[in-house]
């Protein structure tokens, strides 16, 4: 999981600054996570268009096969019911690698395309997979697995 | 000016807001209120050990040693599944951070227009379309948020819960999307676990009335009486819980939804988040994904605590002429220059534990050196940052 700590900098007086953009979920499909691809206006010239929609399909894929209820659901299920859902103290749910996987991509997204661009993209996870933020003009330390990276402007 | 703070660094489930109790270092979560909760572990264990004390030993040996084995397994089985209901994370929505609530209130107010003063502003809804039907989506004043489509606020645990279904004193916890599968099995399993001792427990008191007559029997197994009440009781309620909760899951419906009448049928509202077909509505209620707990319990997070100066330093006294509760995280209060040399020091002194003094020129940050994991249990350390002069 990430920590943030907000610096200096975020908190400058600027009239550029736009500190949160906040991108939310997209229910026309039901429950199922799905963040809505509409380019927000805040963003403006930020970011190119094509690369913030590319992002937020490939985070809503993600989402989609952590939530299939299909044939590999039903094995975990059935298996987990028939040791009566112990077999959850030692290996991972579906949902919690897929989970690791968006961690990693959200993480390389950041490096190569929003960290050039003075941006930061949060892992919906830490907002109980209700927005994916971003972070604008921001000075930010990351706690990401093991290593504090900075994250400069 | 100068302040002296322990940081400290702390589980986030000591810091979650909310009437939840947690155990186990923030590994268990429950309802504050745990009374009933007991109440039903004594009422399980208490009429199973009856059952294996009075029942077992005649039934192993007179009709056959797998009706002891059989309730064992399915006393087993129905402990597992209260405690996991009663112990996870009913699917609590984490509360909305300031920036995310400040950014939601200026989407109301924009949507709102200017309301003239002294009327009420309009109520805070926002329309969906989901599957076709329009859903209000409420906003929940405790947490800030506009709570997702089957989302509910707990007054008793005071959390917004995902797809909430309804709040259980029985087992001491809401229910929610995460447990309700572990609900819905705890309920089945201790149906079969009732039936099954109460009818092994009348076979028990025929059995051993054609040998001894009835009087006898009660007299040598006395908590065969209690058993039989216990479970003649229990099972009406249980046993009708477990056909009402498989109603509602063959509807895709919860508890909270069946209550409000929210897909009754009136205006013309039906249910968008059924999928018309019982199979495929089971499936996916009892046979969907696992999902993970969005509320990192025992990730850690610092704490800062002001120490008044004399009792704080240990060793190296700096002198402290007066006493300052600068914050160690930065806000929109502490000047640009206190806020670097903050963020310096409490990286370089972070796990040192030692303090030092204040350079009068920050250096640039150069690259942070990795800190400890968090793993790492709560640990104290002495930082010493000096604000500048306002």
């Amino acid at each position: 999981m990430a920590t943030e700590f907000h610096n200096l900098q975020e908190l400058r007086q600027s009239p550029s600054l736009a500190t949160k953009v906040f991108i939310q979920r997209d229910y026309s499909e039901g429950t199922v996570c799905r963040f809505q691809i509409k380019f927000p206006s805040e963003l403006g010239s930020r970011i190119e268009r094509t690369l913030f929609e590319d992002t937020v399909k490939t985070l809503n894929t993600y989402y989609a096969e952590a939530e299939k209820v299909g044939g590999q659901s039903y094995m975990e299920g059935c298996l987990a019911c028939a040791t009566a859902y112990f077999i959850f103290l030692c290996m991972e749910t579906r949902y919690e690698k897929v989970l690791k996987k968006i961690s990693g991509y959200i993480q390389e997204q950041n490096e190569k395309i929003y960290a050039p661009r003075g941006l930061l993209l949060t892992d919906p996870v830490e907002r109980g997979m209700r927005v994916v933020s971003f972070l604008s003009n921001t000075l930010i330390y990351c706690h990401g697995r093991s290593s504090y990276q900075k994250l400069a402007i | 000016m100068s302040a002296v703070m322990i940081a400290r660094k702390v589980r986030k489930w000591e810091k979650l807001p909310g009437k939840n109790s947690f155990c186990c270092d923030g590994r268990v979560m429950m309802a504050r209120q745990k009374g009933v909760f007991y109440l039903t572990v004594f009422l399980i264990v208490g009429t199973c050990s009856l059952f294996f004390a009075f029942e077992c030993p005649y039934l192993a040996t007179h009709l056959s040693p797998a009706i002891p084995v059989f309730a064992i397994v399915l006393f087993l089985f129905v402990m597992a599944m209260l405690l996991r209901t009663s112990f996870s994370d009913p699917g609590v929505l984490p509360r909305a951070l300031p920036e995310e609530a400040t950014f939601i209130e200026m989407e109301i107010e924009a949507a709102n227009g200017n309301v003239p003063a002294g009327q009420r502003p309009p109520p805070r809804i926002r329309n969906v379309q989901i599957n076709g039907q329009i859903v209000k989506l409420k906003y929940c004043h405790t947490c800030k948020i506009f709570r997702p489509p089957r989302a509910s606020h707990c007054s008793i645990c005071d959390n917004c819960v995902d797809r909430f279904d309804h709040h259980c004193p029985w087992v001491g916890n809401c229910v929610g999307k995460r447990n309700y599968r572990y609900f819905y099995l705890f309920t089945l399993s201790l149906s079969l676990l009732t039936i099954y001792i109460f009818t092994f427990a009348i076979v028990h008191v025929v059995m051993r009335s054609v040998d001894s007559g009835f009087v006898k029997t009660l007299q040598e197994t006395p908590g065969t009486v209690l058993e039989v009440l216990v479970c003649f009781f229990t099972l009406w309620s249980v046993v009708g819980l477990t056909g009402f909760h498989s109603y509602l899951i063959s509807l895709n419906q919860t508890t909270n939804e069946d209550i409000k009448g929210s897909w009754s049928g009136k205006n013309r509202l039906q249910n968008p988040y059924s999928h018309k077909n019982i199979v495929k509505n089971c499936c996916e209620v009892l046979c969907g994904p696992a999902y993970p707990s969005v509320l990192d319990r025992r990730g850690l997070t610092q704490d800062d605590l002001p120490v008044p100066a004399s009792t704080a330093a240990q060793s190296n006294p700096v002198p402290q002429t007066t006493k300052t509760t600068a914050p160690l995280i930065p806000n929109e209060h502490t000047p640009d220059d206190a806020k670097s040399s903050i963020a310096d020091s409490a990286i370089s002194h972070a796990e040192k534990g030692s303090p030092s003094p204040k350079k009068e020129k920050p250096p640039t940050p150069a690259k942070v050196p990795p800190l400890a994991s968090p793993e790492t249990d709560v640990e104290a350390s002495i930082i010493i940052a000096k604000e500048k002069a306002l």
